[in-house]
């Protein structure tokens, strides 16, 4: 596979195939055996306490791995060209998408600590619940989850197929197809982020709504798949498993796409915020509250900080865009920033369940595993494919993008 | 336009490819030229670097603006919010900043566009500046069309015409020009015809303006508080037998809260109500503040009979004499409800609660007229108390 055949795009492209150093395998495989083990222990001395830490890592997962999986049909749909170089490495990040539907299986073993409306006897005495219940009742809970689960997973496999492919037949009919499939599957998106979200981290504050909370999900997803998107292309392409033709415009662009997402997310968290902290109603402002009482405030004003605020002024002069050192750091940043956004949505939702919050280092035993779990994959998913996708027709202009 | 042969602007040359403007402008560059331009009829990636432009400035004038915006937007609702006059809206604090996030936000946008496109238009291509010397040359028309030009301007120390002409030829140029200064072009703005178009305009304008607004778009103010389906009081009513929108009170009944006062009407009762209320700090404050408000006018500010009616109305009398510190609450609190010859009943204005608050207001009065020197030690602990517990 390291040759790439005469006449395909990628032949003048200057790519070589390397081999990712094995170590990398290595760091990532003790890193989720200690991740599990950790996890199990946590599991062990505290299993309610448990769910919500697992919870919080599994949102993580599914925010990177789908956000990935959306960066590529996005540029699939929107034609762009400048990303092409990069689509493998987002690629390779989605690689996590087919594993949704085997890691969420605890999930539902642990939804009686996690959402109160399973418990028939909180349903009983709740008018509100009761009406929900039509949505909000485990069977049907778990069975659309899966089916969404599923939908992605048939989708990734289709899509990245084809690109797969088209390394070595170079056919312009892939990419055709790749469209459609994209187009499509940014439809579903639109819904099935939604319900993800909703299932999963709305409903744990079931009398609590808003409409535009899987809107907010989604700028998290395609913020955090940007992050380490934007991290591993600089370390690669420094590291020379790219291409050198690979410039700096392509990297402003990855810097830029990175701030406007930054962005984003400010602007529909806000308009989240602003709306309900104005009408001040019972049902809504609970989110709020439980979200400053009980040292929770002091959390909310570090999220604001460094999930905008200071991401924000990283990224807008014009030159750190293209700094690689900045870039790195920015991304790392981004990556933490969006896991205490993940920890912030779910873990306030305990009082619910009429857990006190406590801080806990078990918490933050389950994100080891997910680090070690996206290297083996990654680099599981790399060793065997280009990384760059040779066979593109869009590459050759892709690699010759120009601001 | 007319040329003034004399005053060289500079000499243009056209070349037919990106490749060989880019060539020739590198050398021009490292040949020392330094007040020299290029045209070319779509930007082109490399020209910045081959020219040696630094990034423009523009985005500092464009941060500067924005940052200012954001400062005075924000000052502004501070102010006239806050400070200047205070409105309660929604419940929400004077300075509610979260109602104010999108209003900075738009005006920072506004102003960082704005100041953008202003600076621009005026600083970077120096407009007003219609007659650039480079209007109306066969170089303009090209490099308008599909070749690429160079200018070197005869404000270049290396500049003498005829050797750039050569120089520019060296490089490729397929064709050059000596480009001149135009004479200066005076226009009289204040015509005759101008002036009357002028007013021509205005008149259509604000006439079509005033007749849009009043007579076409004219809107009933908002009023729709005002033509609710309600009763009102003092209206006929076509419902009620009576034809009265005000009702009164089935017979029998009082209104939820009414408690009738017994001794009604009479100045001197055999005996009096005795104050439910306790003398604590809340219901002191309560009590000064309607003391402050209704009966400091006639009786003054501590109960010293000096009204300040300025004879308007008989004075009210001292609150210290021997007879009102003698009298019990309830004898006040009797006065207050039925009034005392000249001074009115205040049965309407003061709540029957605030009637005893005053009543232990005008007691703290009169103490501190007469105060038992064990006032003296407490008044420390008492200060040092209220410190602490009230707040102002
Ligand atoms: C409009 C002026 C006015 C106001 C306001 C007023 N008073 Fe009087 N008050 C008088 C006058 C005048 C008298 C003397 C009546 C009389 O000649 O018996 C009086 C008498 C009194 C007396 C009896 C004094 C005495 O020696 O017989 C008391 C007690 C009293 N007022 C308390 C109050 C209180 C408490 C208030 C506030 C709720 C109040 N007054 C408000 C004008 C006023």
């Amino acid at each position: 596979m390291s040759q790439i055949e005469s006449g395909m795009p990628g032949a003048q492209s200057g790519y070589i195939k390397k081999e990712l150093p094995k170590s990398l395998s290595k760091f990532g495989a003790s890193l989720l055996i200690i991740g599990l083990a950790l996890g199990l222990i946590s599991y062990l001395v505290d299993p309610a306490r448990s769910a919500y830490g697992y919870l919080t890592s599994f949102m993580y997962l599914v925010s990177i791995g789908i956000g990935s999986l959306f960066l590529v049909t996005m540029e699939y749909a929107a034609g762009a060209v400048w990303s092409v170089p990069f689509r493998r490495i987002a690629e390779f990040f989605a690689s996590v998408v087919p594993l949704f539907i085997i890691l969420v299986v605890p999930l539902f073993f642990g939804m009686n600590s996690l959402f109160s409306w399973t418990n028939p006897a909180v349903v009983a005495k709740d008018q509100v619940l009761q009406a929900k219940s039509a949505y909000l009742n485990v069977p049907f809970f778990i069975i659309r989850d899966l089916v969404i689960f599923l939908i992605w997973a048939i989708f990734y496999f289709v899509v990245i197929k084809n690109s797969r492919r088209q390394d070595k037949s170079g056919n312009q009919a892939l990419t055709t197809m790749n469209i459609r499939l994209s187009v499509a599957l940014i439809v579903i998106f639109a819904f099935t982020v939604s319900i993800i979200s909703f299932d999963w981290m709305m409903s744990m504050e079931p009398h609590w709504f808003s409409t535009i909370f899987g809107v907010y999900y989604f700028a998290d997803a395609v913020w955090g798949a940007l992050a380490v998107l934007t991290l591993a292309s600089v370390i690669l392409y420094q590291k020379g498993y790219l291409t050198s033709k690979i410039t700096k415009d392509h990297f402003y662009s990855l810097g830029t796409l990175l701030f406007a997402f930054t962005v984003f997310w400010a602007y529909i968290a806000f308009s989240q915020y602003m709306l309900q902290w104005y009408g001040n109603l019972p049902e809504e402002i609970i989110y709020f509250m439980h979200r400053w009482n009980g040292g929770w405030k002091v959390v909310s004003i570090i999220l604001v900080i460094t999930h905008f605020i200071v991401p924000f002024l990283l990224l807008l002069p014009r030159s750190s865009k293209t700094n690689f050192k900045l870039l790195k750091f920015v991304a790392v940043w981004i990556i933490l920033a969006q896991f205490l956004d993940m920890y912030w949505l779910v873990m306030p939702g305990m009082v619910n369940n009429g857990f006190e919050y406590s801080f806990s280092w078990t918490d933050f035993t389950f994100p080891i595993a997910v680090v070690g779990l996206v290297l083996v994959l990654f680099n599981f998913v790399a060793r065997k494919n280009n990384l760059i996708p040779v066979g593109d027709p869009k590459l050759k202009r892709g690699l010759d993008f120009h601001l | 336009m007319t040329h003034n042969d004399n005053k060289i602007y500079g000499v243009a040359a056209l070349f037919d490819n990106p490749d060989k403007i880019i060539k020739a402008v590198k050398k021009v560059k490292s040949d020392g030229y330094k007040y020299y331009d290029v045209n070319t009829p779509y930007p082109l990636h490399g020209m910045d670097e081959a020219m040696g432009l630094r990034p423009s400035r523009l985005g500092y004038v464009t941060l500067f603006f924005g940052f200012a915006a954001a400062v005075f937007i924000l000052s502004f609702m501070w102010w006239t919010l806050a400070i200047s006059y205070p409105l309660v809206i929604g419940g929400k604090p004077y300075f509610a900043l979260p109602a104010f996030v999108p209003i900075t936000f738009e005006f920072t946008v506004l102003l960082g566009v704005l100041s953008t496109v202003i600076g621009m238009i005026t600083v970077v291509f120096n407009l007003p500046f219609n007659s650039h010397p480079l209007h109306d040359t066969e170089y303009m028309r090209n490099v308008s069309a599909d070749k690429y030009g160079i200018v070197i301007e005869s404000a270049d120390p290396l500049f003498e015409e005829t050797k750039v002409r050569g120089y520019l030829k060296n490089l490729g140029a397929f064709f050059t020009e000596t480009i001149y200064e135009p004479e200066k072009e005076t226009y009289k703005i204040f015509q005759p015809k101008f002036l009357a178009f002028l007013g021509v305009i205005a008149i259509l304008t604000s006439g079509s303006t005033y007749v849009t607004l009043n007579k076409f778009m004219y809107l009933t103010p908002f009023d729709f508080m005002l033509n609710q389906k309600k009763g009102s009081a003092q209206a006929e009513s076509n419902f009620f037998y009576d034809k009265r929108e005000m009702r009164t009170p089935v017979e029998g009944t009082v209104a939820r809260g009414y408690i009738p006062y017994a001794f009604k009407g009479q100045a001197d009762p055999k005996e009096f109500l005795s104050n439910p209320l306790l003398p604590t700090m809340k219901n002191l404050q309560l009590g000064q503040k309607k003391f402050l408000t209704y009966c400091s006018p006639c009786h003054g500010y501590y109960g010293d009979g000096d009204s300040r009616l300025r004879g308007q109305f008989p004075a009210g009398r001292t609150l210290h004499s021997a007879r009102v510190i003698g009298f019990s609450d309830g004898k006040i609190y009797n006065i207050i409800t039925n009034g005392q010859n000249v001074m009115p009943s205040y049965a309407y204005q003061i709540t029957r609660n605030e009637r005893w608050a005053i009543i232990n207001y005008i007691r703290v009065l009169q103490r501190a007229q007469n105060p038992e020197p064990s006032d003296f030690t407490d008044i420390k602990e008492i200060n040092k108390e209220s410190d602490k517990n009230v707040p102002n």
